[in-house]
This record gives structure tokens, sequence and C-alpha cells, in this order.
């Protein structure tokens, strides 16, 4: 039931884009979600349809995963299109008369509207690929060595990346619990998926307070285990695997540099 | 009647991490039974009884009970899951109410029953287990571990289960606590005719004392069925599937082997304590 959580789903895999160094895919795909947002015109888009067509090819990760972290934003992919389609002002194409109120579509919404809708998407397949092909530690550690810099201004860098380690790790421990307690409690008589949201909102509750109560024992537990074996954060910790920057991160940054390059052309002569 | 046909189950079928954990299961468990299904860990145990009362579906195979068929869409699944009660492994973990009762009436809620009997049912069901009255009001949450679980177990004895299922209830008790919760589950079925019970468990010392029949899971099929007796004669094969029979019957198999004349079928201490003790006295009175 709650086992299509792919948040922390790591496909280990042998591609150019799996051997980049963490840090570096991490800025990527920042880089890469920047483009998203200042693109304005079809060319430019075309462009960006064939990159992230291409680097998903590349990441050899089948594309059922990829797409499958699109199911849980449907919701939010339908509400964006639909808000920018009736929204945008400008010339209208239809109009509806709805009592005193008229509803209509703009040339300009309709425009906008698939423009975000394929920017959130992209969005997505975007991120998903940094997550399929990066392992969770890695991707922790890599946060960690990006935030480093800012720990003058104060940033506690490492605390933040170990926080999110242990928080990826415990997704699927706490799926897991969540699936025996809702099991428990449905053999007893506990019915999650009918009757009206009110009431399925309070059918929740037999199956939350175990799971905070485990939550927190567990928290516990594992602090307990850290303090046994002396943790005691960042300062003067060394790293069993060491980061190191390949031909692949050089790679990345020419194909990232092309790309801006024909997005830039695109921008001036479109 | 219990009765479980050509049962195979496949977890995350079509997926990558697919896993078949069952494989073509068949047993029959008849009203009234005191059954144990043992295997050690990672056999099927669990996955196999959440079958019996569909909280899973088979990948293919039929499980019926009293006749009905209960793998059918059409299957009522509340009046299913009132007839056969499972007590799940470390059932403490699913507490959530304010008070011991509220926790205990859940089950009697969830059917419809009024007030009355709910109340009924929970007085009856902390007396099966022991539970003291007097802290019917207080949180589940400020028990001790052994009567936590034993607030659980009452919050599945309160629906009154025809058939009832406990997946290794001593899992993580003391000795002592052990002792009680397996003297309670015993004198229930005794108390209770007609009731059925299925104890999973991997420890055989466990099982030899309440049993009459036991199914042995081994990877996901069923490598024995029978009476206690039988199961427990073929002592090497269990030893292979990484379970054993009771210590004490391993010594007195021991004693037989080096020419010592004695039964072979004893299995729980306590009725060893008596032969053990006439086999010394007719030592002693030879000398
Ligand atoms: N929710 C689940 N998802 C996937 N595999 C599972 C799940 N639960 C159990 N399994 C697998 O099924 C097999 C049988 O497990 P289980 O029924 O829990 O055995 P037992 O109760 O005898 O220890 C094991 O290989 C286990 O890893
Ligand atoms: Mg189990």
């Amino acid at each position: 039931m709650i086992k299509d959580i792919t948040i922390g789903q790591y496909i280990a895999g042998n591609s150019p884009i799996h051997k980049m160094d963490a840090r570096i895919k991490i800025l990527c795909a920042f880089y890469f979600i920047v483009l998203l947002f200042v693109i304005r015109n079809p060319v430019q888009y075309a462009v960006i349809t064939l990159f992230i067509a291409f680097m998903v090819k590349l990441s050899g990760v089948a594309l059922k995963f990829i797409l499958r972290g699109l199911k849980p934003m449907l919701f939010i992919l339908l509400f964006t299109v639909i808000i920018n389609i009736f929204m945008t002002p400008g010339e209208p194409i239809f109009e509806l008369d709805i009592f005193s109120w008229t509803l209509s579509i703009t040339k300009e919404g309709v425009v906008t509207g698939i423009y975000m809708l394929l920017r959130l998407i992209y969005l997505v397949i975007g991120t998903s690929i940094l997550t399929l092909t990066t392992s969770p530690l890695m991707l922790t550690d890599g946060i960690e060595k990006i935030l480093s810099p800012f720990r003058v201004i104060k940033v506690p860098a490492h605390e933040i990346a170990m926080m999110m380690t242990i928080a990826i790790r415990f997704i699927p421990t706490l799926a897991e619990e969540a699936d025996k307690i809702m099991k428990a409690q449905t053999a007893r008589g506990a019915d999650f998926e009918s009757g009206s949201i009110m009431r399925r909102a309070k059918a929740m509750i037999p199956l939350l307070v175990p799971l905070f109560v485990s939550a927190f024992r567990r928290a516990d537990e594992l602090a307990v285990a850290m303090d046994a074996r002396c943790y005691h954060g960042g300062k003067n910790r060394t790293r069993m695997k060491q980061m190191k920057m390949s031909r692949y991160d050089i790679y990345a940054g020419i194909v990232f540099f092309v790309l801006s390059a024909i997005l830039a052309i695109a921008m001036i002569a479109f | 009647m219990i009765r479980v046909k050509n049962l195979s189950y496949i977890y995350q079928p079509g997926m990558p991490f697919e896993n078949q954990a069952l494989y073509d299961i068949n047993f029959e468990i008849p009203d009234g039974d005191f059954a144990a299904i043992i295997g050690h860990t990672g056999s099927g145990k669990s996955t196999l009884i959440q079958h019996l009362n569909a909280l899973i579906r088979p990948t293919s195979g039929s499980i019926e009970i009293d006749g009905e068929n209960i793998c059918d869409k059409s299957a009522d699944l509340k009046s299913i899951r009132s007839k056969v009660g499972i007590v799940f492994q470390y059932p403490e973990y699913q507490l959530f109410e304010e008070t011991v009762y509220r926790d205990i009436a859940f089950g009697p809620k969830n059917m419809g029953l009024d007030e009355a009997e709910i109340k009924d049912r929970v007085y009856e069901a902390i007396k099966l287990v022991d539970f003291p009255e007097e802290l019917l009001e207080k949180s589940p949450f400020e028990l001790s571990g052994g009567q936590k679980r034993r607030v659980a177990i009452a919050g599945v004895l309160s629906m009154r289960p025809k058939v009832l299922i406990l997946d290794e209830p001593t899992a993580g008790l003391d000795p002592h606590g052990r002792d009680e919760i397996l003297g309670q589950i015993d004198r229930m079925h005794k108390e209770n005719a007609g009731m059925t019970v299925i104890f999973v468990s991997h420890s055989m010392e466990d099982v030899a004392r309440l049993a009459k029949h036991i199914i042995v899971l081994n990877h996901g099929r069923v490598a024995m069925d029978g009476e206690v007796a039988d199961i427990f004669a073929r002592g090497e094969e269990l030893e292979k599937m990484g379970l054993s029979v009771p210590q004490i019957t391993q010594l007195t198999r021991e004693l037989i082997a080096r020419g010592i004349n004695i039964r072979p079928d004893i299995y729980t201490v306590d009725f060893a304590k008596n032969i053990y003790k006439e086999l010394f006295c007719a030592r002693e009175e030879k000398k």
C-alpha cells in the first residue's frame, strides 16, 4: 500500500551519470532547474525536451521508474494547468458565462499552461534522474560538501546532511511499519478506505498514533547507539569514501555549457 | 474448518524486488483444533496467516473457512475478520487509544455492537488474559511490556473470534512472562470449546507444551504436517531446517540410544519429571 514511495530509491547502474561526482551532479541539477525557469520560447522548450530525453537515455534507468515520480504530482500538475489556462489575461479564444461571471480561456493562458506543465514535468524528471542515479549516502555527502563553505555564516552543514541521511534511511523502515500497523488495525475491523473525508481522516488515528510512538522510540534508540559509538558531529571526521572528480564531470560541464549556449542563441534568434 | 488449497504468494510481482514467499501450500485445520505453524525466520509464517483473514490475497490458490471461499471478490471481509482474529507479532505496537478500555473496545466497536455488549466483551477479554480491572482507565502507554501485550491480545479476544491466530506471542518476553501467556492461551482454548487456535512460533519448546497438530514451513513450503509425536520423531529433518526438537526430547533420545529403557514420546519438562523420577527410583532400588 505505502510501498510506492520512490524518494531515496536508488537504482544502481554503470552509466556516465552514475559515475559523476555527487557534488557536480547536484549543482548540474540545480543549474538545470534554473534553466527551466529562464527559457521562454518554443525553440528553447524543444531543445530542453531533446536534452532531457538524452539524459534519460544516458542514465540507463527504465522510463517506468522515472515516470513513477510523476504519479503523486498528478493533482498539482492538473491544478497548475487549469489555473494558468483560466487566469491569464489576454486575447480570449473561448468564453463561458456562468451566472454573471465570465470564464474565459485565453490564447496566452493556454500557452502559459502548457509551458508550466512542461516545466514541472521536466523538473520532476530532472531531479528523479539525480536521486535515481545517486545513492542517498553520496547525495547527502554531496550536499554537505556544497554547504560547507557556508559554515562561516553558521550554516550547520554536517548536521543538515546527517539529518537528511537519517531521514532517508528511515523512510523504508517507517513505510514497512505503517504497513504492519495498518494490517493489524484492519484485522481489528478498522476501515481506512471508505467513508467521507472526515471519517477517513479520523480512521487514520489508529495508524498515526502507533507510527509516531514508534518513530520516537526509534529516534531515541538511534541517539543512544550514536552516543555509544562516540559520535560527536562533523569536526575532524574523515570519510571512508573520498569524493573525486573524474572525466565524466568534465563532460557534464561541457554538455551544460553547450546547452546554455544553444539556449542563449535561441533566445536571441527567435 | 479451515482449508488452504494450492496457495502461492508473491510479494511485489513484476517488480525487480519480486519475492515468492509461499509455494503451493495445502493444509486443513479442523474446528476446535490447537494447531501450531512453525518454521525458521523468513519461512513465510506471517505471510501465510495474513491470508487467513483476507488481509492479503493469494497470488494463486484458495482459502476456505467454514466452506466459504474468502478469496472471492464478493466475500464479506468484515464478517471474516470478526470470525478470524489475528494477534500480530509485537502486538503492543498497535495500541493507540487514550485508555486501555477504549483500546480493547476498538474491535467490538468496529463490529457495530452496542455499549453494553462492548463492555461485557472488554471485561471478558481482560479476564481471559488476567489483566487487572483497576488499570482499565490508564493509558496503555504507561503499562509495562508484558501488560501492554496482554492488552493487545485482549483487543483481539474482545471480538470473540472463532479462530484465534497468534503470531509469535512470546517473542521478546522473559521466561516468566512467556509462561504466563502460554498458560493463558492454553486455558482459553480449553475453556472455549470450539475455538480454533493457531499458534505461530519458531520455538519447539513452546509448541510442545500446547499444540496437538503441527505444520512445519520451510522456505515457503509445507515440509511436514501431522500430530506432535509424528513431527518430533523426525528430529534430524527438523534440525536440517534450522529447527530442533525440545531439549528434553533430545536428552531422552540420547538416553535411549545408550540403552536405557524409557519411553520416547517425552516433549515437556513437566511430563518428563515423573518419568525420570520413576527411572531414578527404580535404579536406586536395584542398587
Ligand atoms: N511486506 C513485504 N514485502 C516484501 N517481502 C516481504 C514482506 N514481508 C515479508 N516478506 C518476505 O517474505 C518472506 C517470508 O516472510 P515472513 O512471512 O515474514 O516469514 P516469517 O514470519 O516466517 O519470519 C521473507 O523472505 C520476507 O523477506
Ligand atoms: Mg513472522
